[in-house]
């Protein structure tokens, strides 16, 4: 019953946690086009890798290949360099980063500023609520990275929340 | 945390508040707070910043184009698999699986839980739209033999969003639906008595409970220590 439980798989693994894949990408991505068809590219993976699911968090395990998905586009787009720079967003300069992250005029654009790796981290524990274990498998890091870069990314936001206005 | 001797509680005060710390740890950070207001200071920062992030970020909703197209994806996975050498195998392949399924008795939480995942599915989840419970509970009379108990906990952030018809172990149940932030609970209710559980199946939490001769199933992706504080409201 190969083919009709990998049906199943995917209406029970991927369809329940599209929104959250919606989620995760448009935080990486920050665009809702690009965010949609890495959606779409992860479903398409998704259903090709479904009989390698081996149990335990799916909604872990789809973010896992939304992540990939996330990470090939910006690779496909942007120098390898940028994206392994752990200070500053690749979408910015660090000029205009800075300056982003200080006129941040609220919570979200704080975040949005914030480097992409402290971002995703701090995106999958505090909005999508997920272990340090569900985001080390995530993210492809250390459940320590994991942790120090959540605590990177809090103390950078607690520096500002004291002037942003809910 | 300016005192030197803190910074080795910096990452614990984190795990703590994340709901990641071990006994032993977290027995150590508590004799360390009792003595640092300086950490104790910290440890309300995290708690605020973590309520503000998700009282302040309203999540992004699934564009509702890209909603259809996925689903539409699953029906013609199906009809792929409709080719005749696919049939002739999945034919056999039944055929062995009558002999080898192991016959197990119908598992509540493994049904709860697949309840729960089928009503997530796009149209699936209310008959009744309304996070008015004056609204909710006169709509399951005449459709249930018993009257479920519609309550609202929206002061205390599961507010109500509607309920709907559901055939649950034998027999028809009342669905009620809540949110907690981005998750959604599912409540089952019908007449009857069982023995408390709760666990995790496929990711996903329940705790069942009986009371005033109701029997209540609450499903959800919310971790479980919400899920228990939501079942104690109730109780």
């Amino acid at each position: 019953m190969i083919v009709s439980r990998s049906k199943d798989d995917y209406a029970r693994l991927v369809l329940p946690h599209l929104a959250a894949a919606y989620r995760l990408a448009l935080w990486l991505l920050r665009d809702p086009a690009t965010a949609e068809d890495v959606v779409q590219d992860a479903a398409e993976r998704a259903l090709r890798f479904i009989g390698g699911f081996r149990g335990g968090n799916e909604r872990a395990w789809l973010l896992r290949i939304v992540r990939n998905a996330a990470m090939d586009h910006l690779g496909r787009t942007r120098p390898a360099a940028e994206l392994d720079d752990e200070t500053e967003d690749p979408g910015l300069s660090p000029e205009s980063a800075l300056l982003c992250a200080e006129r941040a005029a609220n919570l979200h654009e704080a975040v949005a500023a914030l480097p992409p790796k402290l971002r995703e981290c701090l995106v999958l524990r505090e909005l999508e609520e997920l272990s340090y274990r569900d985001i080390a498998d995530i993210a492809g890091i250390p459940i320590g990275t994991v942790m120090s870069r959540l605590a990177a990314a809090r103390q950078k936001l607690m520096a500002q929340t004291r002037d942003l206005r809910p | 945390m300016t005192a030197p001797a803190c910074t080795e509680f910096s990452l614990l005060l984190q795990a703590d508040h994340d709901g990641e710390l071990g006994a032993a740890d977290a027995a150590r950070l508590a004799a360390h707070l009792a003595t640092c207001p300086a950490c104790r200071a910290e440890a309300e920062s995290l708690r605020i910043l973590s309520h503000r992030l998700r009282a302040e970020i309203p999540p992004a909703t699934l564009p509702p184009g890209l909603a259809a197209k996925l689903g539409r994806r699953n029906r013609g996975f199906s009809v792929r698999s409709q080719t005749p050498g696919f049939a002739a195998g999945l034919a056999f392949a039944a055929s062995l699986a009558l002999f080898v399924m192991p016959r197990r008795p119908p598992d509540l939480a493994a049904a709860a839980v697949a309840d729960h995942i089928r009503a997530l599915q796009p149209g699936h989840l209310m008959d009744v739209l309304s996070t008015d419970r004056h609204t909710v509970k006169p709509w399951f009379a005449g459709k249930l033999d018993f009257s479920p108990p519609v309550q609202d906990f929206a002061g205390v952030g599961f507010p109500l969003k509607g309920g709907r018809l559901d055939y649950f172990a034998g027999r028809p149940v009342a669905a009620l639906v809540y949110n907690r932030n981005l998750h959604v609970i599912d409540v089952l209710i019908w007449p009857g008595t069982a023995a408390p559980r709760a666990g995790t199946t496929n990711g996903y939490n329940y705790v069942s409970w009986t009371h005033a001769g109701m029997v209540f199933w609450a499903i959800s992706d919310l971790n479980a220590s919400e899920l228990r504080e939501f079942a104690k409201l109730w109780q």
